[in-house]
């Protein structure tokens, strides 16, 4: 398996050269990027530049860092200075970002190799990556089915090892939901654990940036690099644990882990079948399963939605056409101008949030919509809270079902968005939460299960990750794709 | 005013802006620098790319606190950012990052020469937009004042007349240079008001339709601007019509109000809390350090110099009117006899030569307070006689030099006894015509014998003694 620390270990032992892992990489994007649509923006040049210094420094005898000369990709919403960043919407066409995202600055300065832009949905609002300009990203287990989303198209580069890991962002799900549909892990860190600065807002209270990786182990190194606290980000507070990658193996026995009925209810069975499972497999690891109800749960899902849309009403009003982006060819004034160039610059989806989070802020209806869903916001966090008394960490799946086939989430918005339930209560709540590879339905497509830490406890839920990943190793798979190391 | 205006009273509140002098803009590291080429003063945060975020200045912050202390307000231990949602090009990101829902400074005052206190609703922070340039029929955006800190204070609706407000804008002006928060300059457009007025007939306790009259950038133009809606409005009720809820703009050039937008265009700004910034907290340690460093106020100030220093109330105020030519006097009245004295000196020769309020308040002049304070001593001691100090005084203004420098030992020596009693004589002899018309009862005509002991004792002699003496001479 392409992990990072199965390329550290070939770099440094010299078993290839990093520009020869980076071109085996590149062909791997050429031959496959037709049907899976990962990649909206190959970078193949500035992936050469940096192999090469680090080929140097290898050559040079200077120690390299786990993440140097690794290939990666940044999902298109993080901000790459010089290079084309869309969040897949035709109105940011052309834009290419004067600064660099802070976990890009970290990650470049790290010598990582980036390898290209991914494909997401327009701005992070989907969960199919189908709403993107560019069209959806493929799931790399069977390409009639959608790699998921927001962060699709790093679930697809990863999965379908055309990049050793990724950066996504979940707001309401978007990396874990992709990363449990391309049977791979996704981890959507605590609010405020990594820096937002430079991650092109879609909702800036929901919205975390952090890893897509094949295993674990990966996750949590990646984890460690980008999780500082920055400056540039009021609400960053960065990561004050210790290294989540030194306590990956600690012993789980004894150690509580809840399952909240509410999240079991209308999944389907082969889903939930392999989260009780997974539980089992926890049971015999020393861990005590306890059950509980979390009722809170159920405004989670309108919460998410007036919350999400009513940040995104006020984030995206920025793209007039004045300073950047797509800009319309005919137009008769300013107020023309802008209304053109948003009328045919933003997709359905992206206009059906903006008037949704329009109507939920006007004058008249904050009360009932947008005011209520803050009180409720609080109620869903004080539950979280209270759960955490009576377990550790909480076991759910990530999504209620697998990876659906193309074409079907953008014909039933309403059953898409009901999709994200079991995602959403993480983002509200700021809590981190990773999806992990635990099993697969009848016809071969992965199934995710979630598990859920008190705010800043990315060490233990990566340790209890950690743990299953060891004993159930079989879930963890290759595809036919990309790169054989 | 017509004669149907006298039966109405005008009510008025003020929404006023003010930037704030720190250095960098309220967000990012940005030059608040006024002028500048067009978006030179720029950065990613300021213009609004996507992705970037804002990061408070606290020192702004640290400033509008001032504001709200100087203004009696009581300063929230909790106040949050919102957004403040519409579209226009000179705001970057579609939104204004302001205060409604909890604003920095709740409540206060500002209170007028004639008793009258207007109350402030709060003060707020927010970031100042960019500037639309029109230029041979295109349009220009220039960023470089975006972002730019500004407090807005708002009144409550308690103003009454035209002299009011005018005199509500002055103290404005004047207590936030005196606290070093701003500039206050209204042509540079770094204080602005918008004026809510409406009319009400006398006696009425019900406040009637309001107009708003947007950006009003001198306080000429705030005052013509007022008269002109006071009766607008008054007519048209008169008349039989409805004053409408709408904003108005105000042309100078035909001394109108005009319509920019009816209650139904109104903006629905959608005002939410800014999930990128967090609460802002401020202790009450942090409060109580701000107060111990502002500076007296001119109101207190003002009443400080009539009360203890017996000054007139007029000349108080013409002292205190900036914090330049205040602290001046303070400086020049240390351990002087009569503060009455130094005030003199000031309002009548230092201000004859500092003409226009631009100057008086820089108030750069030639001699230093202290030199000042060495020509009162000078007098309070004795050794020199006022019409002495008064010339010297004028060749100190000339050359910036110290009054030792134009008075020697002799000077300053006093006049003796026997050398005043001499030079009366001389007077007396020398003016036999002023002495005959004393005689006959004409009594201001000792003032020209006094005159002539006065010249040649080259200003040192005492001139009520001196006259004394004459009338004793002349029997």
């Amino acid at each position: 398996m392409g992990t990072i620390s199965k390329i550290h270990e070939m770099l440094t032992t010299k078993q290839c050269s990093c520009e020869e892992l980076a071109k085996s990489y590149l062909d791997q994007i050429e031959k496959s990027n037709g049907e899976l649509n990962a990649y909206v923006n190959v970078t193949a040049d500035e992936a050469l530049a940096t192999a090469q210094t680090v080929d140097k420094k290898i050559a040079s005898g200077e120690t390299i860092g786990m993440l140097e000369g690794v290939p990666m990709t940044l999902k298109d919403n993080i901000s790459t200075k010089g290079i084309e960043t869309t969040c897949c919407s035709k109105i940011l066409t052309g834009y290419k970002p004067i600064y660099n995202a802070t976990v890009w600055d970290i990650l470049s300065k790290e010598n990582s190799v980036l390898l290209g832009k991914t494909n997401m949905d327009e701005f992070a609002m989907g969960s199919s990556c189908e709403t993107s300009y560019f069209k959806g990203a493929m799931n790399p287990f069977n390409t009639n089915h959608v790699s998921g989303g927001s962060s699709g198209g790093v679930a697809s580069a990863v999965g379908a090892n055309i990049a050793a890991f990724g950066l996504g962002s979940d707001t309401g799900g978007s990396i874990r939901q992709p990363a449990s549909f391309c049977g791979i892990v996704g981890l959507k860190p605590t609010y405020g654990a990594v820096s937002r600065y430079g991650l092109i807002a879609y909702a800036s209270s929901l919205d975390q940036i952090g890893p897509i990786t094949k295993s674990v182990e990966d996750a949590a190194i990646v984890f460690d690099a980008i999780s500082k606290y920055d400056d540039k980000d009021s609400t960053s507070k960065g990561y004050s644990g210790t290294s989540t990658y030194e306590t990956l193996n600690n012993d789980i026995k004894g150690m509580k882990i809840g399952i909240a009925k509410e999240y079991l209810d209308g999944i389907r069975d082969d889903v939930k079948e392999a989260v009780l499972a997974a539980a089992e497999v926890y049971r015999s690891l020393g861990a005590e399963i306890v059950y509980f109800d979390l009722p809170a749960l159920k405004y989670a899902l309108p919460v998410y939605y007036i919350i999400a849309c009513a940040e995104a009403s006020s984030n995206l009003g920025r793209y007039d056409g004045i300073r950047y982006g797509y800009k319309t060819e005919h137009y008769n004034g300013t107020h023309d101008m802008i209304c053109r160039t948003r009328s045919e610059g933003f997709g359905d989806e992206v206009k059906r949030r903006i008037l949704l989070g329009t109507y939920v802020l006007s004058a008249g209806y904050y009360d009932a919509y947008y005011k209520k869903a803050q009180n409720l916001r609080g109620t869903i966090v004080k539950a979280f809270d209270e759960a955490f008394e009576k377990c550790d960490v909480i076991l759910a799946p990530t999504v209620p079902m697998t990876a659906f086939e193309k074409g079907r989430a953008v014909s039933d918005p309403i059953e898409t968005y009901l999709t994200d339930i079991c995602t959403v209560p993480v983002n509200i709540a700021g809590l981190p939460g990773v999806s992990v590879p635990c099993g697969f339905n009848a016809k071969g497509m992965p199934i995710g299960m979630q598990i859920i830490g008190k705010s800043f406890s990315e060490a233990q839920i990566l340790n209890v990750a950690y743990k299953y990943q060891q004993a159930a190793g079989e879930n963890f798979k290759d595809t036919k794709w990309g790169v054989k190391l | 005013m017509g004669c149907k205006a006298v039966n109405y009273e005008l009510v008025a509140g003020f929404e006023t802006h003010i930037e704030l002098a720190t250095k960098t803009k309220i967000f990012c590291g940005c030059t608040t620098q006024f002028g500048g080429e067009p978006n030179t003063h720029c950065c990613p945060v300021c213009i609004g790319l996507p992705g970037t975020l804002p990061k408070l200045n606290r020192q702004a912050v640290r400033y509008a606190i001032m504001a709200g202390l100087a203004t009696h307000g009581e300063i929230a231990e909790i106040s949050k950012m919102d957004r403040k949602n519409y579209c226009y090009p000179d705001l970057s990101k579609a939104y204004q990052i302001s205060q409604l829902y909890a604003p920095l400074s709740i409540g206060g005052y500002v209170e007028l020469s004639n008793g009258r206190k207007i109350r402030l609703h709060h003060i707020h922070i927010e970031e100042d937009a960019g500037k639309l340039i029109h230029q041979h029929g295109d349009t220009y955006v220039d960023y470089n004042r975006g972002g730019v800190p500004l407090i807005e204070i708002v009144s409550e609706p308690d103003i009454r007349s035209i002299d009011e407000a005018r005199e509500y804008v002055e103290k404005l002006q004047q207590v936030m240079r005196y606290i070093g928060i701003s500039d206050c300059k209204m042509q540079e457009g770094s204080m602005r008001c918008d004026v809510n007025i409406s009319v009400r007939p006398v006696g009425s306790e019900k406040l009637g339709t309001r107009t708003e009259i947007k950006n009003m950038n001198s306080i000429n133009n705030i005052a013509k601007a007022m008269e002109y809606e006071f009766e607008r409005q008054v007519d048209l009720i008169e008349s039989g019509g409805q004053v409408v809820q709408e904003t108005l703009r105000y042309d100078d050039a035909t001394n109108t109000t005009s319509s920019m937008r009816s209650k139904e265009d109104a903006h629905d700004y959608r005002y939410f809390r800014d999930p990128d910034l967090v609460t802002i907290n401020v202790s009450k340690e942090e409060v109580e350090e701000i107060k111990s460093t502002l500076p007296e106020l001119p109101t207190e100030k003002c009443n400080r110099y009539v009360e203890e220093l017996s000054l007139p109330e007029k000349d108080a105020q013409l002292l205190t009117k900036y914090r330049n030519i205040s602290e001046y006097f303070d400086k020049a009245c240390v351990g002087v006899k009569s503060p009455k004295t130094v005030a003199n000196f000031i309002i009548g020769q230092i201000f004859s030569r500092v003409e226009t309020e631009a100057d008086k308040e820089v108030f750069a002049v030639a001699v230093s307070p202290e030199q000042l304070n060495e020509l009162v001593k000078l007098l309070d001691s004795g050794k020199i006689r006022n019409n002495l100090a008064k010339s010297t005084l004028e060749k100190m203004l000339d050359s910036g030099k110290g009054a030792l420098e134009f008075l020697d030992e002799s000077d300053m020596g006093g006049l003796d006894e026997n050398t005043l009693n001499e030079l009366c004589r001389q007077a007396v002899e020398s003016n036999p015509k002023a002495v005959e018309d004393y005689k006959n009862g004409k009594e201001k005509a000792i003032k020209a014998i006094v005159g002539n002991v006065m010249k040649n004792s080259r200003g040192k002699a005492d001139a009520a003694l001196a006259e004394s003496k004459i009338k004793e001479l002349i029997g």
